[in-house]
């Protein structure tokens, strides 16, 4: 009996082995075969546009006219593309400046009451749901704007408004990140010299982890870039290049949006649609890269 | 200006900042709840919308979004879980690990609204599941996964190496050691996670747009055989949930209590992801204790 038990060992040990191995590994490839099905399916239906439809390049890219139920259809799509980068933008230029304030103060200024207290506010503010800062950005942020502004409230302000509230926590806990990993001898250093803090933040610790603070504003951008619904509610969602902040605008997400459910598949309206997805996944690439550019940077 | 004035002025400007946020969040919770309390009831909670009448309530949406929730769990964890014991204990330092890592990286950055088109063109269409809670839960499977591998990971790696060296010591296979001395130990770190995963799930909404759809069939709530096109329990028909409800009502609600079914939805989906929250710090507090025998 305790023959055959010992010899059986090894085998059952093998058979445990394989099965973690084979198990673990079929969830990667899983993973590797979903992200190549949605490049290639977004890049090819994103691209038939060109191919197919024969749709010229310059005319997504350079013509301000946006009428896909016109006669000929016109499919402009620069006033989306200046949308979604303006709002983005502005958005990333609001936050920045608090995400990184609120990291120096947990950090370096109040440790315990930052801890205690500034932590969980800004975790809960990830926490929200992006409808749910669309919906007080429509009952709170547009009306505000529309009695102070000329104009109709809905526009890149207000969108860059909820946006940077909804970017806040990527900024900070990066920036809090990168603050805490400094080495403390480089602060003491500063101290020693007689700088004050401000001196020594300023001239020492911030320029240290400029490209970590950077990386979580490119980040933040990013998230910022491929927010829909938040944005579509407060927009405005008119097809054209705004005049002022306060102006209707269309971003590339609220476009997609508003319209995808309202065109038939393989349709030459349809396809453009897939092109402007097209433009958020390639973008998407852009911010991957740039992230890593910053962070061979920070790692220097 | 002196070094010790720029100090102060400097001092006072970030500490405002920070007070300033803490008064934003105070200002979107207390606007969310205020507007939103007085219009939550148990009628609110459980009745059906209306589509032209005043009165609807979100009772459906609610079911759906948790149904949906526990669909994605269900396919989410395991995958992911796999996912990230490969990559944390398997995968050798080399070209494929870092692409692979790149993936990752890739995936978790991906628009919703990408991954929501991707499930409308391939769950949706290619598939044929047709617009369904299954085809939603798919498309938050793959918008989940990167952030699971990442929970899983970080959690197996804050293992003492010792415990891991004792148990493949002792002869124990690899799987068994992952299986039943690490992942145990690992566990408050991933269930943590996974809790403020779902957390996001419950409010996602981009990506649902196309997936799970934007209108829910008349359920009959007495029916629970999952096969039958009424019931609340079958996968396969379409489902809205309560965060893109919350989307609709605003962009094309008749209803004329439309903006307080919103914010009674608002402040019914921000409890909720509160709870999450609460829930994941103290489930983390309580087994961080059981397992690290801090008293």
């Amino acid at each position: 009996m305790a023959r055959t038990g010992r010899r059986q060992k090894p085998k059952q040990h093998l058979i445990e082995e394989w099965t973690g191995k084979i198990f673990t590994s079929l969830c990667i490839v899983f993973l590797v075969v979903t992200i190549f099905s949605i490049v290639y399916f977004v890049a090819t239906k994103g691209l038939s546009t060109f191919l197919k439809d024969g749709i010229s390049f310059a005319e997504i890219f350079g013509s301000k006219e946006w009428k896909p139920d016109g006669e000929p259809p016109l499919f402009g799509a620069l006033p989306f593309i200046i949308g979604s980068f303006s709002t983005s933008l502005l958005a990333a230029l609001i936050s920045a400046p608090l995400g990184i304030c609120a990291a120096l103060f947990m950090i370096e200024i109040m440790p315990k009451i930052g801890r205690k207290y500034l932590q969980p506010v800004i975790e809960l503010l990830a926490g929200i749901p992006s409808v749910v800062y669309g919906f007080v950005g429509l009952s709170v942020v547009v009306p505000f704007y529309r009695d102070v502004f000329p104009g109709q409230g809905l526009g890149i302000a207000a969108g860059a408004t909820v946006l940077s509230i909804m970017i806040l926590p990527t900024i900070t806990s990066i920036a809090t990140d990168a603050l805490a990993a400094l080495p403390s001898g480089l602060k003491e250093g500063s101290y020693a010299l007689g700088a004050t803090r401000w001196q020594t933040l300023y001239r020492t610790v911030l320029p240290t982890t400029l490209p970590a603070l950077m990386t979580g504003v490119v980040l933040g951008m990013a998230r910022a870039f491929g927010e829909a619904l938040a944005v579509q509610m407060v927009i405005g969602n008119a097809p054209h290049i705004p005049g002022s902040l306060f102006e209707s605008t269309s971003t590339l997400t609220s476009v997609i949006t508003l319209s995808m459910g309202n065109t038939v598949m393989g349709t030459m309206q349809n396809n453009v649609l897939w092109t402007l997805a097209l433009i958020l996944m390639m973008m998407t690439f852009v911010f991957v890269f740039v992230v890593r550019w910053l962070e061979g940077r920070a790692n220097r | 200006m002196s070094a010790k004035t720029a100090d102060k002025i400097a001092t006072a400007v970030i500490v405002t900042l920070a007070g300033f946020i803490v008064l934003i969040l105070a200002g979107l919770l207390g606007f969310i709840l205020v507007r939103g309390l007085g219009h939550i009831s148990f009628d609110f909670l459980t009745s059906p919308p209306e589509t032209i009448k005043e009165g609807g309530g979100i009772g459906p949406q609610l079911f759906n979004s948790l149904f949906l929730l526990v669909l994605t769990l269900l396919i989410t964890i395991p995958l992911g879980l796999g996912a990230g014991i490969y990559m944390s204990e398997y995968a050798k330092p080399g070209k494929v690990t870092d692409f692979i890592r790149l993936i990752v990286e890739v995936l978790s950055s991906f628009p919703s609204i990408v991954v929501g088109l991707f499930g409308l063109l391939v769950f949706v269409n290619v598939f044929g599941f047709g617009f369904s809670l299954f085809s939603g839960a798919l498309a938050l499977t793959v918008f989940n996964l990167p952030l699971m591998v990442r929970i899983t990971e970080q959690g197996l790696n804050s293992v003492p190496i010792a415990q891991k060296e004792a148990s493949l010591a002792l002869g124990l296979s690899k799987w068994k050691t992952i299986r039943s001395i690490m992942l145990p130990i690992a566990m408050p770190i991933i269930l943590t996670g996974t809790i403020l995963a779902a957390g996001r799930v419950f409010g996602e909404a981009a990506a649902l747009l196309f997936t799970a759809g934007m209108s829910s069939p008349r359920l009959d709530f007495t029916d629970w055989n999952p096969f039958s096109p009424m019931s609340p329990l079958n996968p396969f028909r379409p489902a809205e949930t309560l965060a893109v409800h919350i989307w609709k009502i605003n962009s094309e609600g008749l209803a004329p209590d439309a903006p307080e079914i919103a914010a009674g939805a608002s402040a019914v989906l921000i409890i909720t992801v509160l709870a999450f929250n609460l829930l994941a710090r103290w489930l983390g507090r309580v087994m961080h204790k059981k397992f690290t025998a801090t008293k």
